[in-house]
């Protein structure tokens, strides 16, 4: 089973689409829609019909911006305000204005969304300001839908093809080096554009149950899109903004507020109290979740045995069928009746991802990274607080420039060397007679980051995760033993997960002020100092290998944000004022 | 460093007088995001799936797809 097979195929293609999540299919129709005679090849490490993060489907879309509900402009702001006002807008603008029509596309695919007596769609205020929360009552077709419309548009589908390692060549991108799951054969692929949707960094920080899969992220998604970027030149933004979310304590997945929020429901503190006015996932928010959860009020719940007994069958009927099933098994098993329990939560563990928050593979607002021909989408590149939605749109955006894009240019030579070097990578551990299983060396990265980089960040624990992380690559490169070609996609995630580590705590130390709530919370650094760091942080491959920082002016802004309105997600404690954030200052 | 065995008790589980695996059916392993599941021939010679790693994101793919209803996803010991 799984035995190590010798083997290098190689293809060309015109543009090549890493992850067939949720960005990557939708890149790949619009690239073929936008430009029917390119070779257009979807490479997967799972397999297309069911990964990523909507393997099972999703609840709804949390930012669609509806004609009526919200206009893109308002939504620019409120994302800008959520992200402390380090965001680059013009992304933001095209999705927002993109993403209605991609709403309608969905629809004819087959995705229903809800709609009220009148017709209208029935958006929800979770939002601190606006309304942008629309649920979707098939929410479980979305893989089955979009798989429907690969195979119409006849997309070339490669499963269980892990990329290793993207090829560059002339100034630009060439191709990528993928390694197969199930054999450990090569696939060398050369494409004129290359698309990176491969998801968020989901494996960064081990969870408190201490299961190295039981992650808030779908747990394929090990940050190998950063690695790849990273290796190949290009700038990633803000990485000291992580994510961190109020999930179902142990369980690890949302509880969700978001569903079950319009209904009635809350985050409250043991006493059943309300402690913050908004539900909406911001660093702000998970401050006064954290802060509340080391209290003497702690710990946190989401709320719902107030709520009549149908409203309650209603939300489970949602929250336990489509987007994690297991929620119901899970509440079953611990005796969390929502009728009579309120539901306990805990912070996440810390991890890389603009679905939530807001760093990632810096981004144009026409999904270009800073390699040329090299496009990224989905929870991996930079546009903040992407979500589902964001992934489907950016993923169309970088689709459609692609498309466009290889019309003129050919395939870049590419360096026979670099093959020959990420083999010998590749198969390293393979060779020895023992040595240190990738799941160990897992183990330890993830408790090193849980043990020093998880926020209240400090400067020395900061540091000394580095010199843990150097010893660990030290066994990585030359200790880690594989003995399958199973145990080898879990050695070259081991290794993406590491380069994460190592980004995660460069970037942190990089950035020496607090912002984004919790995200970014240096001890040393109390509050926001506008004058220095009021700028995006960019980290590059240094010549040593290692990460290297620098700072990038934010974009002028297209919609311009009041100053009374700038520190709106500062106001969330119940009975905050603002006079509170201005002394923090 | 040498290698020991270390037990683990699995979150999912299989029945394997419903599984097909001898007809030729592989969907749960075809489908499953982390490619822990495999085919293993039984005792009697048949074949069934099972579980043979323990990296598992308890997220029913497997489970919801089974032609049969043959597969059962618990939750992993550690976090249930
Ligand atoms: C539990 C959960 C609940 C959520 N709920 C909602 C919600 O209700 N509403 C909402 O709008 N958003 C929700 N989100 C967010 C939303 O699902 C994501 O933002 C979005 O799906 C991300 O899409 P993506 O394409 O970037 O990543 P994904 O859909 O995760 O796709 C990434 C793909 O890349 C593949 N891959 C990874 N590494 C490699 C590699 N090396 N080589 C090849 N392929 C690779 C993976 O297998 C995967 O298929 C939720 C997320 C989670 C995790
Ligand atoms: S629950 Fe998900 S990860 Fe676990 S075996 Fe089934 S499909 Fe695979
Ligand atoms: S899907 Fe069901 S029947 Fe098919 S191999 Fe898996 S367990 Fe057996």
């Amino acid at each position: 089973m799984d035995e190590i097979r010798d083997g290098m195929n190689r293809i060309d293609c015109d543009i090549l689409v890493i992850g067939g999540g949720t960005a990557g299919p939708m890149a790949a129709l619009k690239a073929k829609a936008r430009n029917p005679g390119a070779n257009v090849v979807l490479l997967e490490k799972a397999n297309v019909k069911r990964s990523g993060a909507i393997s099972m489907g999703m609840d709804g879309l949390n930012n669609a911006v509806i004609p009526g509900h919200a206009t893109p402009e308002q939504y620019v702001k409120e994302i800008t305000i959520a992200n402390d006002g380090i965001v680059d807008q013009a992304p933001v603008y095209r999705y927002a204005q993109n993403c209605y029509d991609i709403i309608q596309e969905l629809d004819r695919f087959g995705i229903r969304f809800q709609k009220d007596k009148n017709g209208e769609y029935d958006v929800k205020k979770v939002h601190h300001i606006g309304t942008y929360v629309l649920p979707m009552p098939n929410g479980e077709t979305v893989k089955k839908a979009l798989y429907r419309q690969l195979r119409k548009a006849r997309i070339n589908i490669s499963n269980r093809y892990m990329a290793t390692r993207l090829l560059t060549g002339e100034g630009r991108i060439a191709g990528a080096i993928c390694v197969n799951t199930r054999s450990a054969e090569f696939l060398v692929i050369r494409a004129k554009a290359v698309i990176l949707c491969l998801g968020a960094a989901g494996r960064l920080g081990l969870p408190a149950s201490g299961y190295l899969y039981g992650t808030y992220e779908n747990a394929t998604n090990s940050g190998d899109g950063y690695a790849l970027a990273y290796h190949a030149g290009a700038g990633l933004a803000n990485l000291e903004c992580y994510q961190i979310n109020p999930l179902i304590k142990d369980y690890n997945g949302p509880a969700c507020a978001y569903v079950a929020g319009p209904f009635g429901a809350y985050t409250a503190n043991a006493k059943g109290e309300r402690f913050i006015e908004c539900d909406y996932w911001s660093g702000q928010m998970m401050q006064e979740f954290y802060d509340e959860l080391v209290s003497g009020n702690g710990p946190v719940y989401l709320k719902l045995n107030h709520l009549a007994p149908e409203t309650i069958g209603e939300i489970e009927d949602i929250l336990h069928k489509v987007e994690r099933p297991t929620r119901g098994t899970f509440q079953a098993g611990r005796g969390t009746d929502y009728r009579q329990k309120m539901i306990e939560m805990h912070i996440s563990e810390i991890g890389f991802c603009s679905g939530h928050s807001a760093s990632g593979v810096f981004v144009d607002e026409d999904a270009r990274t800073t390699v040329t021909g090299l496009y990224a989408a989905g929870d991996m590149a930079s546009v903040p607080h992407n979500y589902m939605l964001g992934a489907f749109t950016n993923g169309a955006v970088a689709g459609e420039h692609a498309g466009d894009w290889i019309r003129d240019v050919d395939h870049a030579a590419i360096d026979e060397g670099a093959i020959e070097a990420e083999r010998r990578r590749v198969l390293a551990p393979t060779l020895r007679e023992d040595g240190i299983p990738p799941n160990q060396i897992e183990y330890k990265t993830r408790r090193m980051v849980n043990d020093y980089l998880q926020p209240p960040k400090v400067t020395s624990k900061m540091e000394l995760a580095q010199e843990r992380f150097a010893e660990i690559r030290e066994d990585l490169s030359s200790g880690m033993l594989v003995r399958n070609s199973h145990e080898l996609l879990r050695s070259l995630e081991a290794s993406s997960i590491l380069d994460c580590a190592d980004m995660a705590a460069a970037a942190s130390l990089f950035r020496t002020e607090s912002r984004w709530g919790l995200y970014h919370n240096r001890v040393e650094f109390e509050g926001r100092d506008n004058e220095n760091w009021f700028c995006h942080t960019l980290l590059t491959r240094g010549r040593d290998g290692m990460p290297t920082l620098r700072k990038q002016p934010v974009a002028p802004y297209v919609v311009e944000i009041d100053d009374t309105e700038k520190d709106a997600y500062y106001r969330q404690r119940v009975g905050s004022n603002a006079l509170k954030t201005v002394a923090a200052e | 460093m040498p290698l020991a065995q270390t037990v683990t008790a699995v979150p999912v589980v299989v029945d394997d007088a419903k599984c097909i695996a001898d007809k030729g059916c592989t969907v749960c392993v075809d489908v499953c995001p982390l490619d822990v599941l495999r085919i293993a021939e039984t005792l009697d010679g048949r074949k069934t799936a099972y579980m043979a790693y323990d990296e598992c994101w308890y997220c029913m793919p497997c489970e919801a797809d089974c032609p049969t209803g043959a597969v059962k996803v618990n939750l992993p010991y550690l976090l249930k």
